[in-house]
Order: C-alpha cells, then structure tokens, then sequence
C-alpha cells in the first residue's frame, strides 16, 4: 500500500463505485433472467445479445422519464431521501475489502530494557514491519479501519432514513406503511445482524475485515466454525436489504409500492439502486467474515507473481460475491413473502436468542481454551435444539397453537362454538 | 339451515416434525424445485417470430362469408345488427339482383358496415346470423393506422373470407359450402 495519494485513491473510488454500479445493474438483469428460468420463461432477449444490454436501456430510461414530484408531498425530505438512501449505502463500501488484502501490522511493544547491539531497536522493527505493509497493494478505499465491521452497520442503520425520509415526505398511506414497516424491520434486524457476528470477532479479536481474513487464511474459513452464526447473519442481511422472503416494505399486492410509491424517475432508480448496493455490501461483508475472503482453498498461494495473484484474489472475492448474490435471488424467487408477525417473531423469538447462545459459546470456548471445532458442534446442537423446541410448542414458543377440539354432541342447531 | 353434525369432518393440521421445523431442509427442497425448473425447456413464444396457433374456435376478426357461386351469404335480415351489444354492425338492405332471385334470394346488403374497434367480440352475431354468414375467424392480430381504417365494409369482410379459407383456417362453427334454412326455398 503507498503512502496516500490522491490520484490514485480517486482512481480506486471510480473503478470500485463503477464496478459496484455495474454489478448492480447486471444484477437487475440476473434478478429477471432467472426468475424467468424459474418460472419455464426465456426472460428479457431483445436488447443486446440474450438481453445483455438490457441494464443500459433500463438506466437510459431511468434518466429519461419524467420527473414527477406530487404538489402534495414535502419537498425538501421528498428530494433529500434518495439521496440519503443512496449515499449511505456508497459510503459503506469504503470500508468493505473487494481484493487482496493485508492487515496492518500490530504495534511493536517497546521492551523495557534496551536491546542489545545486534538486535533491531522498536523503532528499527516498525520501519520494517511498515515498509512490509506499504509494500503490498490493498483493495479496500480505507485499508487499516480498526473499527471497519461496525462502521459498516453504523452506515447500514442510517440507510433506514432514507426509507423513512421517503415514506414520511410522499404523504401517501402506501410510503408511510411501507416506511414504517421498514423501520421497525430493520431496527429488529440490526440486532441479530450484529450479534452474529461478535462471535467472529471475539474469536479474531479485532473489528478489521483485513485482520478476519488473514486470520481465516490461517486458521480456516468461520463458515466451518459458525455455520450457524453464517445463517443467521444471512437471513438478517436479506432482511436489511429488504430482498424476498423480506420484502415487507414494497409488498406490492398490500402497499402498491412501498416506500417509493410517489417516487418517478432516476429517483425511483436511486431507490432501487440502494438496495442493490446493500446486497453487495452484505455479500462481500459474509464473504469477508465467514467464508475466507479472498482465500480459495490455497489457491492464491500457488500463484507467486504478485500482480497475477491480486488479480486471482480480486476474482476469488469478487467471485464469492456475486455467488452469493445469485444465491439471494434464487431465495428471493423460491420463498414465499412473511406476514408481519412471522417476520418479527423470527427476529426476536428465534434469531435473537440463537445468536445470544452462539455469543455464549463462542465465549465459554474462549475462556476454557477448547478447540474451535467445538463451536461447531455447539452451533449444530443450537440449530437442532432450537427445531426441537419448535416441535414441542407446535411452532411457536410464546403462542402456541390451540389444539383442535371436537364439539361436544347435543349442542342446538347452529351453534359451532361452546367455549373451551 | 345449519349444516348436520353427520356432514362435518374435521380435518387435522399436518403434524411438523422436527425436520420440517428445521425450516432449512423444506428451504432446500424449494430451491430444488426450482432450480429443476431453471433448465428445463422454455414454453415462451417468441411472438412477432413465432406466431402462436390459436384455437380454432377463437373469435377474432369477422369474416362475410360466400356460398358456392361466390355471391355473398347474407340476406340481410338485420338479425345479427339487432344482436350486437355493441351496435357496431350497420347493413343497408337492398333488392337482390334478378339472377340472384331464382335461388329465392330476395335481399341482400347493399353495404355491409362492422365498426373493429366499438366490437367487443363475443359472437352474438354469428349466433344470430340464420344463414351462417357472419363469422369470427381466427385473425388476432388486427392494426390500423387510424379509426377509420378499422371500419370494415363488405369487399374488406369478403377479402377476410378469402384469405381464411384459402389458409385453410376456417373458424370450427363454419358451414360455408352450404346455406342456411332460412335462404333455402321453402318445401312445397
């Protein structure tokens, strides 16, 4: 990583927001395509070969439709909501690593006594160690972020004022349902989203996406020792973006639109485009925390050309990403939406819970310094534990389902219910 | 009048084990089903390529049909105007010519108007019509550039058998070759 240069980190802002705008544009396509499949469909062939051009017209379209802000609306809020959502999510990605990657070094301890004449002073051992790092390119915008993973969910909360920006400003019961619906999803998501994944950092001790990685590259991917934690994170990563089974704030059949119901235009795409870019985000997020990053089985070690290697390290994540993402639309056209109520007993009857016990493990094994793969079992045992307690209560812990009961014979005529 | 306790069964909710509480095996066999469907072969028409094959009761465009020496059915009787919910078809009557008059024809339109675009296509007329001379065919794919166009008279109606008969896409409910009773001389 060189020392800080404006060109070249203008450069990688273009190519990364670029890059991520594409994807999300393709995506919109990939999202049609394989519904399409899905559903015995060819799906969108006219523009551009197998409809490859598809996004383009799309984006032209975007851009060329009318712009329509209702007189009833609140104007300021009205035109400051897409920018929110939009900007929210970009900033996020600052922090998210698309590439190779190298951990800062830790700081060097400076021993109490002076070293003797031929070892290297403090001094001499952090120009080393820095030098190393400077070395080696890094394909985050804000490599060395102490605090990356949380400002990521700091930045992914605020993403929910746009939405409710845009639901309060449209003054139309549609967006202000959706909005609120929104909120109170994401606000419950949060919760599990983040609880998740303090396991992990427990475990690596340290906030850093680059720090997780490397510490996955030696020690094996998390996917193997909180699978768990991986599908609770998962879930809860598709329900702040919002995507199916999710979708509660744009439910179309019961709110029209949604929050962006009064929204027309590139505004609309704005909209649309936020959450495309939180699903990247969450997709390169889990790639970087659970499933190694930029590792791929020893692959990348194999390759000892340093430029050649960035670009099997960029492809591996990138690849895992868009993996992930195509598996979010596989899930988005095969699981049916929630109701209201089964969202939010998901969030805080079962995932909650779940991740609290996994915390819980992931610290007693900490603390008494059992072998990781203990977490495994402990994750597996959770999972099974938690369908056995859905099995003894019928589905639901706090409400269980009322048995049937028979009418008892020789009632009158007419009468179907006798009080229980 | 309630239902009798004998008529009622009750019916029991499936019991969730605890695979099915799971929820991740019923999810992967979701994503089974589907992806199954991701390669399996396409039913689209590619329609401006690939016309589709409509049924051959499928009410479409009119057609005035022709009987064996070429002279147009009908006999204006008005039945089928007097049908149509939508008033859309106009018929002025005249005298049959002489010739015409040895077959028992008596009547037959002058002008013979449909207005395309006021039909709503439900067959009324063709029902009414006594000597299965007004037909819906097939045709779906009816444009024109302006209202006018889309008003059909008795040569368009005429050319509209034509073309049908000579693709062989007769509508099912044709008789043509053959008039109805009512054109048919009455027994002695």
């Amino acid at each position: 990583m060189p020392p800080f240069d404006p060109y070249y980190l203008a450069i990688v802002i273009v190519a990364l927001v670029g890059g991520v705008m594409g994807v999300c544009a393709y995506l919109t396509l990939g999202e049609r395509k394989i519904s399409a499949w899905m559903q015995d469909r060819i799906g969108p062939n006219r523009a551009g070969p197998g409809g490859l051009l598809q996004p383009l017209a799309d984006g032209g379209k975007f851009f060329l439709k009318e712009e329509v802000i209702p007189d009833h609306v609140d104007k300021v809020f009205y035109l400051l909501a897409p920018a929110v959502a939009v900007g929210t999510a970009l900033l996020a990605l600052a922090v998210v690593p698309f590439g190779a990657t190298t951990p800062a070094p830790d700081p060097v301890p400076v021993p109490a006594v002076t070293p003797m004449a031929g070892e290297p002073s403090p001094v001499q051992t952090f120009e080393q160690q820095q030098a190393d790092y400077q070395s080696h390119f890094n394909f985050v915008l804000a490599p060395g972020l102490d605090i990356g993973v949380l400002y990521i969910f700091a930045l992914g909360s605020l993403a929910v004022y746009g939405v409710i920006l845009a639901g309060w400003s449209a003054n139309n019961k549609y967006s202000l349902l959706g909005s609120l619906r929104s909120s109170a999803q994401i606000v419950s998501y949060e919760i599990p989203l983040g609880m998740s994944v303090l396991g992990v950092f427990l475990v690596v001790g340290s906030l850093n996406p680059e720090k997780i990685i490397a510490w996955q590259t030696s020690h094996g991917w998390f996917v193997l020792y909180m699978p768990l934690a991986l599908l609770l994170f998962m879930v809860s990563n598709y329900a702040e973006s919002s995507r199916l089974p999710f979708d509660l704030p744009e439910a179309e059949q019961e709110l029209v639109g949604g929050y962006h119901t009064e929204y027309s235009s590139l505004k609309l795409g704005l909209m649309l485009l936020a959450e495309y870019i939180h699903l990247v985000t969450g997709s390169f997020l889990l790639s970087a925390l659970f499933l190694g990053g930029w590792s791929f089985f020893g692959l990348e070690s194999l390759i000892k050309n340093p430029i050649l290697g960035a670009v099997v390290k960029l492809l591996v994540l990138s690849g895992k990403m868009l993996g992930l993402c195509i598996f979010a639309q596989f899930v988005r056209w095969t699981i049916p939406r929630f109701r209201f109520d089964q969202l939010m007993n998901i969030a805080w009857k079962v995932m909650i819970p779940l991740a609290l016990l996994n915390l819980i493990a992931v610290m007693f094994v900490k603390q008494f310094g059992f072998w990781l793969i203990a977490l495994t079992g402990a994750n597996i045992l959770l999972f099974l534990g938690a369908g056995y307690m859905g099995v003894l209560t019928r589905g639901s812990v706090s409400n269980p389902k009322r048995p049937v009961t028979k009418l008892p014979p020789g009632l009158p005529a007419g009468v179907t219910y006798a009080g229980r | 009048m309630p239902i009798a306790e004998s008529e009622v069964s009750w019916v029991e909710e499936a019991k969730l084990g605890l695979w099915e509480q799971l929820y991740i095996p019923a999810l992967i066999d979701g994503l089974k089903t589907t992806l199954g469907h991701m390669v399996k072969p396409k039913i689209t028409e590619q329609y401006p390529e690939q016309e589709p094959k409509m049924p051959p009761n499928y009410r479409g465009v009119h057609r005035l049909n022709r009987d064996e020496a070429g002279r147009v059915k009908c006999v204006a009787c008005y039945m089928c105007a007097t049908a149509c919910p939508a008033h859309c078809i106009d018929i002025v009557a005249a005298p049959a010519p002489t010739e015409w008059q040895k077959d028992g024809r008596e009547k037959y339109p002058e002008t013979f108007v449909i207005d395309e675009l006021r039909c709503i296509y439900c067959g009324m007329c063709e029902e009414a019509c006594p000597v299965d001379a007004i037909e819906l065919t097939t045709l779906y794919d009816l444009t024109g550039l302006s209202r006018e166009q889309m008003v059909f008279d008795k040569e368009k109606l005429l050319s509209v058998f034509d073309t049908t008969t000579k693709a062989g896409t007769d509508p099912v409910r044709t008789q043509s070759g053959r008039l109805g009773p009512a054109s048919e001389a009455p027994p002695t």
